[in-house]
């Protein structure tokens, strides 16, 4: 009982965390947001994989936030950086759209566990959130960092599915590797063009 | 001695030593002869069978266990394990002559072995994830540390990371067909998610934006290198479902789909290339084109699905390497590839236009070059199926071909009195002129892909069936 509590307070903690990432400007909030989603992700993997294999989640998730937050804290030239004006992306069109999403996923969660029994209602409830909120972040930015966030969290989202329909420690090795690497790969991305050209010929 | 440590452990560890070690120079010798020895082995030594060499006797293993799964060559993937790492060692050589950093070589030994994972590994669906970790290291290679990442670049990243959930889902669902193959909700809802998954991993139609942009903001080479390794173990990933799932070879629903997408690919590719005026956008669609012919060929009605696939997928290495690196250099001298910046070129780099056009051609299927066996095999069996895809596919080649003329016009578009100069340098020649000539041989002589070809169907044995 008291696990099904936590479980629902790890689904409320993720649309709240999603939200914000959405909606927030300020990439320390979004970072610190995706760190707070990282535990409920935890949480909701635990369910149906070890607690050592949910922990790796965990520990590779909060790597990937170190690796981004260390990164962006060593740009000063990106605070100005312009964004596309052509889709609508005010912050009332945002909540909307995670609306639209969480009541997406609250419709689905039902059938799907009708579907594939056993699942639980708050991991498909909580995979679905953060599968919906990863991909419509996707499709209102071109910004690099959120891009990067939005593949993040689509990420997790389908982690926590996918835990309960494998426990296979080499995808969960391999995912934490796909994890580490978006981080890495976003690193890189961010630091791509704020490095002259001279400074690589001298290395 | 185990196949996956020599063809996937030790290529990823030199590639790792070659980026930290090694400078630029030797990188490329050191990377291609690696790639060269890698596949001479797979072609000369059997896997899993004991050869006797004088008093000792030598047997590679086949498998190698890992995290409590396995990695596994069976006796039929020496080919095409001589056919990964042979064309991989053209890449590699012609990166010297490219200009291109020792990064390449170094990260590219490192896709390739990840890539040759996902053929190895058990139970194959996990390939999805191997391949998204080789999408990923790729983008080093295309964004140097200098130059400001584009669209292309971060679409490429978005398509290729979606792709992965897709496909897993997919593969789980597959296995509950299987226990219930008369639930058709399951069956489409299995086939909706991997027709998803490998239409962002294949960049089907409308999903395959950023190659052009790719090309366009890209390096030559390392942009052609990814179009040719993503899409080659794809298609082979691609083939293990057919062949596992006999259902998916079975539903002429499904055939139809798979083909209408293929044709769709190769048609707009065609037309596209041929309204470009940027070379290296026209790389791009010529892939976009021969990607979606692979797709025509898996949803053929056919026996010859396999071999018709491996005739397509050697010529393609070999000229999309020419075709490449012929832009890298091109690059070098016009920053932009735009028609205006490589008018007149044919006179002041005359081997490099040369092998460009011939690489471009041999895309189109034009007669003698490479391409032209494995198109004439698949018009004879696309002609035989339906009349109205032939003539879409036609249609696309068309398109080709009339860009590679357009380009042609433009390389020789140039004042009388300008003078014939070779600015090529002589590793430049060497590696173009010896690609050329690979073209011509393959185009004329495709009997010597025989020994290639001849045991690579016992490696999806269903669907020849």
């Amino acid at each position: 009982m008291l696990a099904t509590i936590i479980s629902w307070v790890a689904v409320a903690l993720i649309l709240a965390t999603s939200t914000t990432i959405l909606i927030n400007r300020d990439w320390r909030v979004s970072l610190g947001a995706l760190t707070v989603q990282y535990i409920s992700v935890f949480w909701l993997v635990s369910r149906h994989l070890p607690f050592v294999m949910g922990s790796v989640k965990l520990i590779a998730g909060w790597m990937v936030v170190a690796a981004l937050g260390m990164t962006r804290l060593g740009l000063t030239n990106l605070d100005n950086e312009e964004e596309d004006t052509f889709w609508p992306r005010g912050q009332w069109f945002r909540l909307i759209l995670i609306f639209i999403v969480a009541l997406v996923a609250a419709g689905a969660t039902p059938r799907i566990e009708a579907a594939i029994p056993g699942l639980g209602f708050p991991v498909i409830a909580g995979g679905l959130l953060l599968i919906g909120a990863g991909v419509i972040h996707l499709g209102v930015t071109s910004d690099l960092l959120r891009v990067i966030l939005g593949l993040l969290t689509m990420l997790a989202g389908f982690e926590v599915i996918y835990a309960a329909v494998e426990s296979s420690i080499l995808v969960t090795g391999f995912l934490a590797v796909t994890n580490l690497g978006l981080g890495i790969i976003g690193s890189y991305l961010l630091v791509a063009g704020s490095t002259p050209l001279e400074v690589e010929e001298e290395l | 001695m185990s196949a996956p440590i020599l063809w996937i452990a030790i290529p990823f560890l030199a590639g790792v030593l070659i980026l930290f070690l090694l400078n630029e120079k030797y990188s490329a010798w050191a990377g291609g002869t690696l790639s060269a020895i890698l596949a001479l082995i797979a072609l000369i030594f059997p896997i899993d069978t004991a050869l006797l060499l004088g008093s000792i006797s030598l047997k590679i293993s086949p498998s190698v266990q890992f995290f409590g799964r396995s990695f596994e060559f069976s006796i039929a993937d020496g080919p095409l394990l001589a056919i990964i790492y042979g064309v991989g060692a053209l890449w590699f050589f012609g990166t010297q002559a490219s200009g291109t950093a020792n990064r390449f070589v170094s990260l590219g030994l490192m896709i390739i072995s990840l890539l040759t994972a996902s053929i190895a590994v058990e139970p194959f669906l996990f390939a999805a994830l191997l391949l998204e970790i080789a999408a990923m290291l790729v983008i080093p290679l295309l964004v140097p540390i200098y130059q400001k990442p584009g669209r292309g670049v971060v679409r490429f990243l978005i398509y290729q990371t979606i792709a992965m959930p897709f496909i897993l889902f997919s593969g789980w669902m597959l296995a509950g067909v299987e226990a219930s193959p008369g639930d058709l909700g399951t069956t489409t809802q299995a086939g909706t998610m991997l027709g998803l998954g490998f239409a962002f991993l294949l960049a089907v139609f409308p999903l395959y934006n950023w190659i052009p942009m790719l090309m366009e903001e890209a390096t030559p080479y390392a942009t052609g290198f990814l179009l040719w390794a993503l899409p080659t173990f794809t298609v082979i990933f691609a083939l293990g479902f057919l062949d596992r799932y006999a259902w998916l070879r079975t539903t002429p629903q499904l055939a139809s789909a798979i083909q209408f997408a293929g044709v769709f690919m190769v048609a707009s590719g065609g037309i596209f290339a041929s309204l470009q005026r940027h070379i290296g956008r026209m790389l791009g669609y010529a892939t976009i084109a021969e990607t979606g012919l692979l797709i025509l060929i898996m949803g053929l009605r056919s026996s010859e699905i396999v071999n018709l696939t491996f005739l397509i997928l050697i010529p393609r290495g070999l000229a999309l390497a020419v075709w490449a690196l012929a832009l890298s250099i091109i690059k070098r001298k016009a920053y932009t590839l735009r028609f205006s910046e490589v008018q007149g070129l044919a006179r002041s780099y005359p081997i490099t236009t040369a092998a460009l056009i011939l690489a471009h051609l041999s895309m189109t299927g034009f007669p003698l070059l490479a391409g032209f066996p494995a198109r004439l095999a698949i018009w004879q069996e696309l002609a035989a199926q339906s009349l109205s895809t032939t003539v879409w596919a036609f249609v696309g080649m068309l398109g080709l071909l009339i860009a590679a003329i357009r380009t042609l016009a433009v390389f020789v578009m140039v004042e009388e009195e300008k003078k014939w100069a070779l600015n090529e340098s002589w590793v430049q020649m060497a590696m173009l002129g010896l690609g050329v000539i690979g073209l011509f041989i393959l185009g004329m002589f495709p009997q010597i892909l025989q020994p290639f070809l001849a045991d690579l169907p016992s490696l999806f044995n269903r669907i020849g069936q």
